[in-house]
């Protein structure tokens, strides 16, 4: 920790900012020089983490599927066709039509966002410490200014970017199921619907405000949800390594309560994910 | 709310991540889970069916087994039966042989009595004219006498 004093909210804010790159007239800025470089930051952390893990999950699952026999599977083999077997069957359950994007989309979504949340069970100090230790011995930075947020889900960014993703994927099957007509009359012919013309005109502006509504709900719900849950679960994770040797058992009953969390919150987010985008191809509003 | 590039870059990363997993991951995995599905069902479906055969089989072979059973017991009854037969035949066979046999030595004995008897009784008459032509020397007449000798060697 840098000489000068560190106070509790200066710790936790410490512990809450990324990483930050931006390029300015003078080349690359991290940090602080980026405060006011608006929309085009990049939370580096955020990206290497997020992007690590996600190549971790490929790697392990494509090696799962180079090696896969229809023989007798190996312990691996049979632990990684077990999510797939448990995603498999969650989306046959729900989604029900043919489509080759759902469920890797669906394995892709439990497993990755899974695996950035199990960052959360790190204990928080370790990899900052290490990273502001990194910074201060090898580029001779200030180690209060190296910051690093290793659980990319609480980082708005990442959660909004999947939901998005969802988000632009269920405008599409809707689209490819129903067609533009079927999409649009979805959006203006429902929920008050009359046998009248001009009744049906008169209703329009309402029908679409509603589903616009119920529409853009989904994405914000998905993202924010995730995005709530791990954010207030990683503050809470960095105030009780404040309170001193306390934190130790402190520490582990919310991380294994948090277990749960990590896990029921990547399979709601993919489950919703199967849900949404069933809904998206369905015809009965 | 903090929003800025990093939420391009994660959604570049999360297409991207999609496309390989659709490729890459998901095809093979499910496959060969799906082909290993239908390698077991085929082979409960063939041990089932192989039951079955089994159990068809092992009442064929029951069935077999029994007439097998009989047949035996058909064929040593009839061997019995020759057996006792063989063995009728063979005792009076062996009857008969004997008593031809022992009819034969009958024979044999009495032909070679009757020879011996003929032997001897020319040898007594010889015996018995040299006898008499010792005592008698020179009274005998052997050509007159002859007849008498003859009908005593006769007598013998």
């Amino acid at each position: 920790m840098a000489a000068e004093e560190v106070t509790l909210s200066s710790h936790i804010q410490h512990h809450l900012t990324n990483a930050k790159m931006c390029s300015t007239d003078a080349g690359l800025a991290f940090n602080k020089a980026c405060a006011d470089s608006g929309f085009w930051t990049w939370h580096v952390d955020t990206l290497a983490w997020s992007i690590g893990l996600g190549l971790l999950f490929l790697w392990i699952f494509r090696s799962a599927a180079k090696k896969s026999t229809t023989g007798v599977p190996g312990k691996f083999q049979c632990f990684i066709e077990m999510i797939v077997e448990f995603v498999g069957d969650n989306v046959r359950d729900t989604y029900h039509g043919k489509s080759a994007l759902i469920a890797p989309l669906a394995l892709t979504i439990f497993v990755w966002v899974f695996l950035m949340n199990l960052m959360d069970l790190i204990p928080v100090d370790f990899l900052p410490a290490f990273a502001g230790f990194v910074g201060e011995t090898a580029f001779g930075m200030d180690s209060h200014d190296v910051y690093m947020k290793i659980v990319p889900t609480t980082d708005i960014n990442m959660t909004a970017a999947l939901a998005l993703g969802v988000f632009f994927l269920m405008i599409g099957y809707s689209i490819k199921m129903k067609g533009i007509g079927g999409f649009i009359a979805e959006l203006t012919l429902h929920p008050f619907s009359t046998k009248n013309k001009i009744g049906m005109i008169f209703l329009i502006p309402f029908n679409l405000l509603l589903e616009t509504i119920a529409l853009v709900a989904k994405p914000f719900s998905l993202a924010l949800r995730l995005f709530g849950n791990l954010y207030a679960g990683e503050l809470i994770f960095i105030l009780i390594g404040a309170v001193g040797l306390m934190q130790l058992p402190l520490h582990f009953i919310w991380a294994a309560f948090h277990i749960l969390v990590i896990v029921l919150q990547a399979f709601v987010f993919m489950m919703l994910t199967i849900v949404y985008l069933s809904m998206a191809s369905s015809d009965n509003h | 709310m903090n929003l800025n590039a990093t939420l391009l870059g994660e959604l570049i990363a999360f297409v991207v991540f999609v496309l390989f997993c659709m490729k890459y991951v998901w095809p093979p995995l499910n496959g060969a889970i799906e082909a290993r599905q239908k390698k077991i069902e085929d082979g409960l479906a063939a041990s089932d069916e192989a039951e079955k055969e089994l159990e068809r089989v092992r009442k064929e072979a029951a069935v077999e087994l029994n007439e097998a059973k009989s047949q035996a017991a058909e064929i040593i009854e009839q061997a019995k039966k020759r057996a006792a037969l063989i063995v009728d035949e063979e005792t009076t066979r062996g009857q008969q042989e004997r008593e031809k046999i022992i009819a034969q030595g009958h024979s044999e004995i009495d032909s070679e009595r009757n020879r011996v008897k003929e032997e001897l009784r020319t040898q007594v008459a010889t015996l018995a004219v040299v006898g008499a032509e010792k005592i008698l020397e020179r009274e005998i007449n052997q050509d007159a006498h002859s007849d008498i000798v003859d009908k005593l060697v006769a007598e013998l």
